[in-house]
């Protein structure tokens, strides 16, 4: 479980990895954090192409992004969700904070 | 009703058992031949109920989580999931979508997606005594398979 970010102009993409719990999205948050504190970007994209689990621990990594995002007025896109993990996002609501797609 | 197969395990209250525990229960209700989407909300309703036992029942300490995993008939199975922690004040509002004492980033959601992923979550609680929550979920009858 890992994240890799790459900033393009402002818009900030963090490739998230592996499965997310309580116990992985620590090392997850810490990284995205720095990288938003950093570069204030316009748009945050998490790809969650290479995530094969999430539970609960992934609404709140999702959330406090958004809330760091917001202290810059950035945009959150979450892409790439398999269908286990966008029945857990929509179970939160999290298409109302972000734009959830492809 | 009656069960056709165990198992028990115990683990310490280490973040990293988190994943341990949901894979074990997956692998075992296996031999039933779940769907992917039973699979993972199994998973995903293990993984909250441990979680709850990491960040609440052992706040700041390291204790045992017990666990233990029954297949009844009918393709009922059944994962109690017990600590002997800090307990639940107040059940009823531990389980409200939202609520949460874990701070800024715990989404307070850990009971609703148990109950909305299984059948039935069944929580006793004694504060300062310890919790164990009951998850149960019936699998669907798959052409091939011999329930």
């Amino acid at each position: 479980m890992s994240v890799r970010t790459k900033l393009n102009g402002r818009v900030l993409t963090a490739y998230l990895e592996g499965e997310i719990d309580h116990h992985s999205a620590k090392i997850m948050r810490e990284t995205i954090d720095r990288e938003i504190n950093a570069a204030s970007p316009q748009m945050l994209v998490l790809d969650f192409k290479d995530v094969s689990f999430m539970d609960s621990s992934g609404i709140g990594l999702v959330m406090g992004r958004y809330k760091e995002l917001k202290k810059c007025d950035g945009e959150m896109h979450i892409v790439n969700t398999a269908a286990n993990i966008t029945k857990v996002m929509k179970l939160a609501g999290l298409e109302r904070l972000a734009k959830i797609g492809r | 009703m009656k069960s056709l197969n165990n198992f028990t395990m115990t683990v310490g209250s280490n973040s990293v058992n988190e994943s341990f525990v949901r894979v074990a229960v997956a692998a075992f209700v296996s031999s039933l031949d779940p769907t992917v989407d039973e699979i993972c909300d199994i998973k995903t309703a293990v993984s909250e109920a441990v979680t709850n036992c990491i960040v609440h029942a052992y706040k700041d300490t390291i204790g045992k989580i017990f666990v233990s995993c029954d297949i009844l008939e009918n393709r009922v199975i059944s994962v109690k999931i017990r600590d002997r922690g800090c307990g639940i004040e107040n059940i009823k509002k531990a389980m409200e979508p939202l609520f949460t004492t874990g701070g800024s980033e715990r989404a307070g959601l850990g009971f609703a997606v148990m109950e909305s992923f299984m059948d039935s979550v069944t929580v006793r609680s004694k504060p300062a005594k310890g919790t164990t929550v009951i998850l149960k979920k019936k699998l669907s009858y798959r052409a091939g398979n011999n329930g």
